[in-house]
């Protein structure tokens, strides 16, 4: 029997085969695929050195000398492990890491709880549910920049909005209390702003991983007389739940360097009560100019990023396998 | 391939230019930075007759303050070659001297024949010299300024608000002569319904992110007796940062803050100050001279209801410094076109023409003029202001000298942590060891 193409649509991919060059290096005398193919990944490899691995290299250097850039002209001295100590034994910096472990702690819950409770909904494909998730879906599409400002009116005490439908539901008046200028309640409108913007982008993931469980593992439940609750136990939830993780991951570390929605609304106060680690970051290299310090600082956050994604995505692995 | 490598490397070449064109300063072209704010448009409408005798175009690149000094200084620092001229802080000139971001201008003073005595003394020595008081010119001064108060007067002339402020404190409803009746007419106004709203006493300066509570807080400060050092240049900071008086100072400032800021002004400088008075929200507010121009010309609240103090004294009469002078900056690629600015600018008949477009010039010719006092309603408290000026430190290591005391201050002026002794002690101990750094403790 031979292996004739039968179909038109064969025959026609075999003439395409044919007319098509064994290698593209027979039209480039000389070079071989191989050189090709570096050719072409050339750039991006340069690109890459030049804008991410060099200065990252560049940044462990200057964490050991006393370099500013403001002092162009002043002697760059190594100063050892000098710098890693001082960060490490400033009580500011501590502070800040605990206000930026505080704002990921809540932001990730809350977004986690309502993105799954949102994405749950929204996959019982209801009457409009295309029409809701694009409303839902708002929020992320847009700048926080925009963000930050319209909240830093909508929480204005006398004119906000929200103190206003506070002041609605609770008979408090809405200029006693300041969502911003409060040192209880600023860290608490910033992770409001952040899950309001983000809780999409979690119920998004988590919706993906609800329509990837097939439906007949449901079907086999329903047979075996399973309750809804024990479906959602038993089967929503674990062959969710590497979704759910990614989301926890991606937001997690999106959250640690958060800077900008947080700068536009509080700046870091009232007082330091806000000041993420961006925020001290951001102060200690581009206000005071210590950048060797700071470059400490940045490899000391780089290090702890990296190392508790590392640890995350084993256990997101294992969670796989299961 | 060999016809790709030239196409490639022909673009690459046209990126290039295309990019650098754009940088190359024209002979005929000079460009100034500066804050955008009132006063900038004033140097733009002068600078036009600069364009006019020397056919130099004139550019102008106005940062919003809050981003002025991080732009700038990223500026210079990067070794950048936007600017040609550069109307800069105070606080800059050690660092800009220091790391040769300006122009020493001595040689060129005395070759034209412009006289730093000719200049009022205080701006002279806080906007061109470094190291401080000594004869080293780093910039003309440009743009006299301090922080002042101004008031709604057409609210302290209401006949029934003046009898009941004669009766509750025994003297004439009127603009404060000290910080204690500074807060007290600030308490009177607090909560009264005038015109239909529910007002407050004064919006003062509380912003964390750049210098604002700095320079707010410093207008109480200086009054109480605030010193940076017991013996000026020895570095010697306790007792005189965290003396007593410094302590009564701050306290006051969150006094008048917890009492009669209006609701939401936790983080506000410049801008948000000049909403709260022109919407009708405050009686009084403090802000930079510079302003002041603006306010009298405002059609709902300038004119006859709007009237301007200088800041009240307590132990003394203190005034928080601002202003600005104009330096050359070392990068630029048309020195001469730079130095012919500066030269034009100081000329009298310029720096009058300045003051009258609604610029601060501190030359003497402006100042010792009989009529400069009734030339605006806010002229003789300018004056009365720059000659009680004080300013923040002016070295190198400012801009980290300046970080630490708006955390210490917003801690406990905003954020209601500790005591000012508190406060106060921890900024001595973080200015030491800036200093130590330094190599100067």
């Amino acid at each position: 029997m031979t292996d004739a193409p039968s179909t038109i649509a064969e025959r026609s991919a075999e003439m395409l085969a044919r007319s098509t060059p064994t290698t593209i290096a027979a039209r480039v005398r000389g070079l071989s695929d191989r050189a090709i193919a570096w050719l072409f990944i050339t750039p991006t490899i340069a690109l890459l050195l030049a804008i991410n691995i060099f200065p990252l290299i560049w940044a462990v250097y200057l964490s050991f000398t006393n370099f500013r850039a403001n002092r162009p002209n002043a002697e760059v001295v190594g100063v050892g492990l000098r710098n890693y100590q001082r960060v490490l034994n400033d009580p500011d910096i501590w502070i800040a890491m605990q206000t930026t472990a505080h704002f990921v702690f809540w932001t990730i819950l809350f977004q986690t709880v309502i993105g799954f409770a949102l994405a749950y909904l929204i996959d019982r494909k209801f009457r409009g549910h295309a029409f809701w998730t694009t409303v839902i879906l708002i929020p992320m599409m847009l700048s926080p920049a925009v963000v930050g400002n319209f909240w830093r009116f909508l929480y204005q005490p006398q004119i906000g909005l929200f103190n206003y439908i506070v002041s609605f539901f609770s008979g408090i008046p809405p200029s006693s209390f300041e969502m911003l200028g409060s040192v209880t309640l600023a860290p608490w409108a910033i992770i409001v702003v952040d899950t309001w913007m983000w809780t999409p982008y979690v119920m998004l993931i988590c919706l993906a991983g609800l329509r990837s469980i097939p439906d007949y593992i449901y079907e086999a439940a329903e047979v075996d007389r399973a309750s809804a609750w024990r479906q959602f136990w038993s089967i929503t939830v674990p062959m969710a739940l590497p979704f759910i993780m990614l989301a926890v991951l991606f937001r997690g570390i999106e959250n640690f360097k958060m800077f900008d929605m947080v700068m536009l609304l509080t700046g870091g106060g009232p007082g330091s009560t806000t000041e993420v680690a961006s925020i001290t970051l951001k102060r200690e290299a581009f206000e005071s100019w210590l950048t060797g310090r700071s470059s400490a600082f940045a490899i000391i956050l780089f290090v702890a990023v990296f190392g508790l994604a590392n640890i995350y995505v084993k256990a997101l692995n294992k969670v796989k396998q299961r | 391939m060999r016809k790709m490598t030239k196409a490639l490397m022909g673009m690459s070449s046209a990126l290039i230019l295309s990019t650098a064109i754009p940088g190359m300063a024209k002979a005929d072209e000079l460009t100034l930075c500066w804050a955008a704010w009132d006063p900038a448009n004033a140097l733009v409408e002068l600078s036009k007759d600069f364009t006019a005798q020397t056919g130099t175009t004139m550019k102008f690149e106005f940062v919003p303050w809050p981003n002025f000094a991080d732009r700038i200084l990223n500026e210079l620092n990067s070794g950048g070659k936007l600017c040609d001229l550069l109307i800069g802080d105070s606080q800059w000139i050690g660092g800009s001297a220091e790391n040769g971001y300006y122009v020493k201008l001595n040689d060129f003073f005395d070759r034209e024949g412009i006289k730093m005595s000719d200049f009022a003394e205080a701006a002279v020595n806080a906007y061109s010299t470094w190291p401080k008081g000594t004869p080293n010119y780093w910039a003309l001064p440009a743009m006299g300024d301090a922080n002042g108060w101004f008031y709604r007067k057409d609210w302290f002339t209401k006949p029934e608000l003046q009898a009941e402020f004669k009766a509750k404190y025994g003297r004439d409803l009127g603009p404060p002569q000290t910080w204690d009746e500074l807060k007290q007419v600030a308490e009177f106004f607090t909560g009264r319904e005038i015109d239909g709203q529910k007002v407050y006493g004064a919006a003062i300066f509380t912003e964390r992110a750049s210098e604002g509570i700095t320079m707010g807080a410093t207008s109480a400060l200086y009054p109480y007796g605030f010193k940076y050092e017991q013996t000026p240049g020895k570095y010697d900071m306790d007792g005189a940062v965290n003396s007593p008086d410094s302590v009564a100072g701050l306290e006051a400032y969150k006094a008048l803050y917890k009492c009669c800021q209006p609701p939401g002004y936790t983080d506000s400088y410049m801008g948000e100050g000049l909403d709260a008075f022109k919407s009708g929200q405050v009686a009084m507010a403090m802000n930079w001279f510079a302003f002041f121009p603006g306010l009298y010309k405002d059609e709902n609240v300038g004119g006859d209801k709007i009237g301007f103090f200088v800041n009240p004294k307590q132990k003394v009469a203190a005034s928080t410094l601002g202003g600005q002078g104009i330096s050359v900056v070392a990068n630029t690629d048309n020195m001469d076109g730079a130095l012919a600015y500066i030269k034009w600018f100081a000329q009298p008949d310029v720096q009058k023409k300045w003051w009258a477009l609604g610029g601060y010039a501190v030359h003497k010719a402006v100042l010792n003029d009989p009529s400069f006092k009734d030339s605006q309603p806010f002229a003789a408290d300018f004056l009365m202001a720059m000659n009680q000026v004080q300013d923040f430190w002016q070295e190198p290591s400012y801009a980290i000298l300046l970080q630490a005391m708006q955390k210490r201050l917003h801690d406990y002026v905003v954020a209601d942590k500790g005591t000012a002794q508190e406060a106060l002690d921890a900024l001595v101990n973080d200015w030491k060891e800036i200093f130590e750094d330094e190599g100067k403790l």
